[in-house]
């Protein structure tokens, strides 16, 4: 059988603004993923840090400052050095349309923007997690 | 059944029931507002929330709003100014100039009020952890143009406790803070007596994701600890408390809003005469400023916007608010346009000059349905103070997390109810339109973050430097023992510390505060 999918949240910068991150980490929750919920105000280091630690599939990077075009590709580049370009970074937030355009360049999964449906990022997960199958039922 | 936005059962039909007769507009306790004619005799400030890049444009900013007939201004502070961190400093990446104006010195604010008189002006400064200097540094500048502290005005927002419950832009841990804010409020009653050392706020709790009721309770349960804080200083009731102002969200459900702000009024005014002994009437009417819900507003068919914050604000003026913002269409995108903010503010001029609502005070005061949901409102209010007094209070509420997750399950629930399509929100759920028409936004000049880091190096090396390492040592040393801190950040602003050297020195006395986040 196939383990639950694991994502990472995570609320990056100096904003402190986490009703959507909230809302996310508990709506995955609810659709059967383990999630884990960094806190405020993370460091691109300290969030890849996390990923790796806690051995994810996906990370969710809620961003409303406008500060994603300093902090999404620092954290892109991150991944690429510690080898962990099969996570998948989402990214939700205020996302103008071209910066939105940018990060999925720089390698970002998919970018939601004010009013995406919880329905959606489910999916979009769901679909973009390989699961990961265990050799024998436990 | 039908229900308010924030999920309260709304009956078919309400009728005659036995309600008193509430007191007109003007007495005790006034609910239905806190001067006898209201906007008969004076309009409320349209005060637009503005402040972006450097102080430089937002002071051009400024000098338009003014030129466009706006009464008082309101200062929005860029994340940086907001956590108190310089410019140049590594957690500031990215971050100068975004969310507000950015702002690291006396130097800053001498560029942001340059040419705005501040002894006739009113500003209100956004402004939380970090209040304190940011207050000190407008002082400072007020005193350069020659204006009296005695004669300034204006509000400063400085309400920590919500940002432990709400928004999270904090420093210290909140007993520091507390004694801080306790600090501008005592300075206030003896140097400032026009000026509000704080804006006790629901808005941010609103926006986080809480009913209306939560809002209004813990709000008015923040106010009850600022006031217990200030009376364990020493200070008479009746000196401060005239002086503190409020805070709340206008937000989509007409009538609870309007329901909301009336029981606000009379909570409040009972708190401070029966629980507090309070003499002065002033110190039992409550003054609001009110934001328009910018949790409201849609990213689709943008254009929408103007029509809820035009629904928003009539309910702010209907319940008696003395100052209001409203919001820009545009502000799901970014910050505000010029073109997107002026339409906001002439939204409330139509309000003001031509709908005819300014006639009479609180116009739906005696209807059934509105007395209801004002009398429920105010027994949730009670019920739950009663319950955070049984906490021990709101910093015991805050550090056993009982806010938070009152407002995390009351946004989980309002989102499930928008996401099964339960509650309709046109444009988003309802009424969509396939193609998305682009709207013009602000761009913010991304030289902002490099002229703001260069304009510190140059204050660095031409100030007193060693003036500065003695009022810093001095405000470490005092911030160790009791005395009011104002005097020692006062002198720190004019040596030209910066804001991030001041709340360093603070650092190191009070420490960092980490929430335990729930979710």
């Amino acid at each position: 059988m196939s383990s639950p999918i694991r994502v990472l949240v995570a609320k990056p910068g100096l904003d402190g603004h986490d009703r959507g991150a909230k809302i996310i980490a508990r709506a995955l929750r609810d659709a059967g993923m383990e999630v884990i919920y960094t806190g405020l105000r993370q460091t691109p280091e300290m969030i890849v840090n996390a990923a790796l630690q806690e051995d994810v599939q996906v990370i969710g990077l809620s961003i409303l400052s406008g500060a994603h075009n300093a902090i999404v590709p620092r954290l892109m580049e991150l991944l690429r050095q510690n080898e962990m370009t099969d996570v998948k970074v989402i990214v939700g937030g205020i996302i103008p349309d071209d910066d939105a355009e940018d990060l999925k360049r720089q390698g970002v999964a998919a970018v939601f923007q004010p009013g995406a449906s919880l329905e959606t990022i489910v999916e979009f997960i769901r679909g973009a997690s390989q699961p990961v199958t265990t050799g024998q039922n436990h | 059944m039908r229900t308010t936005i924030s999920g309260v059962p709304v009956d078919a039909v309400y009728g005659p029931e036995e309600f008193p007769d509430p007191a007109p507009a003007g007495q005790f306790p006034y609910t239905r507002g806190i001067h006898p004619n209201m906007y008969r005799d004076r309009l409320w400030t349209m005060r637009q929330f503005s402040g972006f890049g450097t102080p430089e444009e937002t002071n051009a900013r400024y000098l338009y709003l003014l030129r466009q007939g706006q009464t008082g201004l309101s200062v929005a502070f860029d994340l940086p100014t907001l956590m108190g961190y310089d410019a140049d400093d590594p957690l500031s990446d990215g971050e100068v100039g975004k969310c507000g104006v950015s702002i690291g010195s006396l130097e800053d604010m001498e560029i942001l009020f340059a040419g705005i008189p501040l002894a006739d002006v009113t500003v209100s400064m956004t402004i939380n952890s970090p209040a304190s200097i940011l207050w000190a540094m407008y002082l400072v500048v007020a005193e350069k143009q020659g204006a009296r502290w005695e004669r300034l005005s204006g509000t400063l927002q400085n309400d920590i406790l919500k940002e432990y419950i709400a928004q999270k832009e904090y420093i210290y841990p909140p007993r520091p803070s507390m004694r801080l804010v306790t600090d501008t409020i005592e300075f206030g009653a003896s140097h400032t007596p026009r000026f509000n050392p704080i804006s006790i706020s629901g808005y941010h709790i609103r926006e986080a994701g809480s009913t209306a009721l939560q809002e209004l309770a813990f709000t008015l349960r923040d106010g009850i600890e600022y006031v217990d804080w200030a009376l364990e200083r020493g200070l008479a009731i009746d000196a401060f408390a005239p002086r503190l102002s409020f805070f709340f969200n206008a937000h989509s459900d007409f009538f609870e809003e309007i329901a909301k702000y009336r029981a606000a009024r009379g909570v409040w005014a009972r708190l401070m005469r029966d629980r507090y002994g309070a003499k002065d009437e002033r110190s039992w009417k409550l003054r609001f400023h009110a934001q328009t819900a910018g949790c409201s507003l849609t990213w689709q068919q943008p254009q929408n916007n103007i029509v809820r914050t035009s629904l928003q604000a009539m309910a702010a003026v209907l319940g008696g608010a003395q100052s209001l913002h409203t919001n820009s269409l545009d502000e799901a995108y970014a910050l505000p346009g010029e073109h997107a903010v002026t339409i906001a503010l002439r939204t409330q001029q139509v309000i003001a000059f031509e709908s005819g609502v300014t006639a009479e005070p609180d116009p739906f005061g005696g209807g059934y349905f509105l007395e209801h949901l004002t009398r429920d409102m105010e027994a949730g209010a009670q019920d739950y103070i009663a319950q955070i007094d049984g906490m021990g209070g709101m910093i015991a509420a805050i550090e056993r997390g009982f806010p938070q997750s009152e407002i995390a399950n009351a946004s989980y629930k309002y989102q499930r109810e928008v996401e099964s399509r339960e509650r309709i929100i046109v444009g988003v759920n309802g009424f969509t339109e396939s193609e998305q028409q682009p709207i013009e936004l602000l761009e913010i000049d991304r030289t902002a973050e490099a002229r703001q880091v260069r304009k510190l190096e140059f204050l660095r090396a031409r100030r007193d430097s060693n003036r500065v390492a003695a009022s810093l040592d001095a405000l470490r040393e005092t911030a160790l023992h009791t005395a009011n801190t104002m005097p020692c950040i006062l002198e720190a602003v004019r040596a030209y510390a910066t804001l991030g050297e001041i709340c360093n020195a603070l650092r190191d006395v009070f420490g960092s505060y980490k929430e335990t986040s729930i979710v």
